[in-house]
């Protein structure tokens, strides 16, 4: 992980970064490095293969009954029937396919309008960046759920509208990354020398600044789609969603409302939030791994937190003369 | 003088966003096209009395600008309407509902701000080791959960034992005090645990790496390099400078437990503030949505400057 990205003295690193801006290659080198990044990649590309192929993988069709209500666990059904009879295993195929549409969408949303504000108000500073700045802090201190709640409702239930909901609320903590990157890259020689030789603003911004944050967009990204298809199950939940579209938050809903639990029909209850869980743990895993891999101090803490102990001098002969009788060689250093 | 400066900033911006907050309220509920409100087709059995008193008190036959002064000043009295589904003021509802929603909520938060400290302490300063994997793989998980999934998993596990639904057993007649208080204490468990173990996972990470940040520094080489006991370097060296990261984090989760509360209630059928905006949903009791909606965003951003100030308090050098 070390040499994925070598200490370059400032000015070179500049150059080089105005040569060839690729850090997405890089950050696909670190991510290919980490075992942890992998696995999340890996578990998430199967988990959106299978939503897109949902009609060929999933057993049964998702609005059919196909047998008594709460049937448990068969051969032919293998995680059992919901309260309408449904077939819990199809449900959740075509319900993985919805969530994860809304959580992408939706954070698409989140990323181009975060990124577009935390870019103009970084690159620009002095009052766009004040006002823009007072506009995302109102949104980072009100409390958001409540807040799509009420517009949600207001609005009135479809894909569509929670789609837009989560991704026009959910933009706040890209935006004030963004801000604070392009800030940084604003000061540095790369941009100021574009800026000389007469560079218009939009140039700067699309071909210099956004190669060079884009890292950042991307972890962010992955970070923010766990966020929206939480949002979409609380939503959900509340009985605020699609009811035409089986979502993994309203198979929640539905074992909730129509008493799965009472029915000891655990199969219907465990699977949707049990696959949300898997969703999130696998958007983190990538998202940490790649914000890792951008931010320098963590791996130094990582050289350094290995756990040693001062020795005092005594000790420290001490063990020397005990290594020396036992294998007759000095070997003192070897680690405790 | 500069101390007095920032917290006097602080406060104004802080009263600036409430203001944002209130007027967003209006715009949403009474401005808005169809709005929810003041729009009297949403009454249930309007009398023409009960139509003419409500046109006069939303002042529904004037201007919308002399109907946003009038909604200032009915709020400046507390006055937030009437609940179409009880028929008491909203005001009064709300102030039940959050005698209840308070206690529950603190001690879930409480449980995970003391566990999720020593987790991610401990996360951290073993990094690499099984030490590390026990702590960190237990919160991730339950950082991954849907808070009203886990509350449905808890009433799975522990149902046979604990009360899931309600405050309190309505079938205890006459309790004493103390059969009482245990009564609401069993009840709480589960609603507090669940939004607890949410919580923890979150706080469990963040404290992590927030210590990682601090224990990279030369500071922590420094004292290392004195001699100084582990317990020693972790309390006042590096927990101490991972303090500011951890408490502004924090302070950022209100609007998560806020949220997590709403779910946490729904699913334990707790009669506080998150309940009221479920309930609200259902009967389209917009005037207990709108109080609620403002009393959460109120309430939110109050204890948001709260933070700011401990912030402050903590570390000087930002004023």
């Amino acid at each position: 992980m070390l040499s994925a990205q070598p200490a370059l003295p400032v000015a070179e690193q500049d150059a080089a970064a105005d040569l060839s801006p690729s850090p997405l290659r890089e950050l696909w080198g670190s991510v290919r490095g980490s075992p942890s990044g992998m696995t999340g990649l890996i578990v998430l590309v199967i988990l959106i293969l299978l939503a897109i192929a949902a009609p060929l993988v999933a057993p049964y069709p998702p609005n059919t009954q196909v047998g008594a209500p709460f049937s448990p666990p068969s051969v032919h059904h293998l995680l059992g029937l919901d309260d309408g009879g449904y077939d819990v295993l199809s449900l959740l195929i075509y319900g993985l396919r919805v969530s994860l549409l809304v959580g992408f969408a939706a954070t698409f949303i989140a990323s181009v309008v975060g990124t577009l504000i935390g870019v103009v108000a970084g690159y620009f500073g002095g009052l766009v960046d004040s006002i823009l700045m007072r506009i995302t802090d109102y949104f980072l201190v009100v409390p958001l759920l409540p807040l799509m709640i009420v517009v949600a409702d207001l609005w009135g239930s479809s894909l569509v509208h929670i789609i837009v909901v989560i991704g026009a609320l959910s933009w706040t903590m890209t935006a004030i990354v963004i801000r604070a990157q392009a800030r940084t890259l604003r000061e540095r020689v790369f941009i100021r020398r574009s800026q000389a030789l007469g560079a218009s603003d939009v140039r700067v911004i699309t071909r210099h600044l956004l190669p060079q944050v884009m890292p950042l967009v991307v972890a962010n990204t992955v970070l923010n789609i766990s966020y929206a298809i939480f949002t979409e199950t609380a939503l959900s939940f509340l009985g605020l969603g699609d009811p035409v579209q089986v979502s993994l938050g309203t198979m929640i809903e539905h074992a909730f409302l129509r008493a799965a639990i009472s029915a000891g029909a655990w199969w219907a209850v465990i699977p949707p939030g049990a696959l949300v869980a898997i969703i999130v743990v696998a958007c983190s895993l990538l998202g940490r791994t790649i914000e890792d891999s951008l931010n320098p101090r963590l791996r130094t803490a990582y050289l350094s937190v290995r756990s040693f102990r001062m020795r005092s001098a005594e000790q420290a002969r001490a063990r020397a003369r005990q290594a020396r009788t036992q294998s007759g060689g000095g070997d003192v250093d070897s680690p405790s | 003088m500069h101390r007095g400066n920032y917290v006097l900033r602080r406060v104004g911006a802080a009263l600036l966003t409430m203001f944002v907050a209130v007027s967003l309220n209006f715009v949403l509920f009474r401005a808005l096209p169809g709005s929810a409100v003041t729009n009297l087709s949403h009454v249930p059995n309007a009398t023409p009395a009960l139509r003419a008193a409500l046109t006069r008190e939303f002042g529904l036959n004037r201007s919308l600008g002399s109907q946003y002064v009038l909604y200032l000043w009915q709020l400046l009295h507390l006055n937030l309407g009437v609940s179409y589904f009880n028929q008491q003021p909203v005001f009064s509802n709300l102030v039940t509902a959050l005698g209840n929603t308070v206690p529950m909520v603190l001690l879930g938060t409480v449980f995970s701000i003391i566990f999720g400290v020593l987790t991610g302490v401990v996360a951290a300063w073993r990094r690499g080791t099984p030490s590390e994997h026990v702590s960190v793989i237990p919160a991730l998980g339950f950082y991954a959960m849907p808070v009203q999934w886990l509350g449905l998993m808890l009433i799975i596990v522990f149902g046979s034992v604990l009360p899931t639904s309600g405050r309190s057993n309505p079938f205890l007649i006459n309790p004493t005090p103390i059969q009482h208080l245990t009564d609401v204490l069993e009840h709480m468990i589960l609603p507090s645990l669940t939004l607890g173990l949410v919580l923890y996972g979150q706080y469990t990470l963040i404290v992590r790496s927030a210590m990682l940040e601090t224990l990279g520094e030369d500071y922590v080489l420094t004292a290392k390099a004195i001699g100084y006991s582990n317990g020693r370097i972790i309390r006042r060296y590096a927990f101490r400078n991972a303090m500011l990261p951890i408490v502004s984090v924090i302070a950022l989760s209100l609007g998560f437990i806020v949220g997590g509360a709403i779910l946490v209630e729904t699913v334990f059928n707790w009669p506080g503030i998150g309940l009221a905006v479920y309930q609200a949903l259902l009967e389209r009791d917009y005037p207990m949505l709108q109080g609620a909606f403002l009393l959460l965003s109120v309430s939110v951003i109050f204890f948001n400057l709260l933070a700011d100030l401990v912030y402050f308090k903590l570390d000087p050098r930002i004023g």
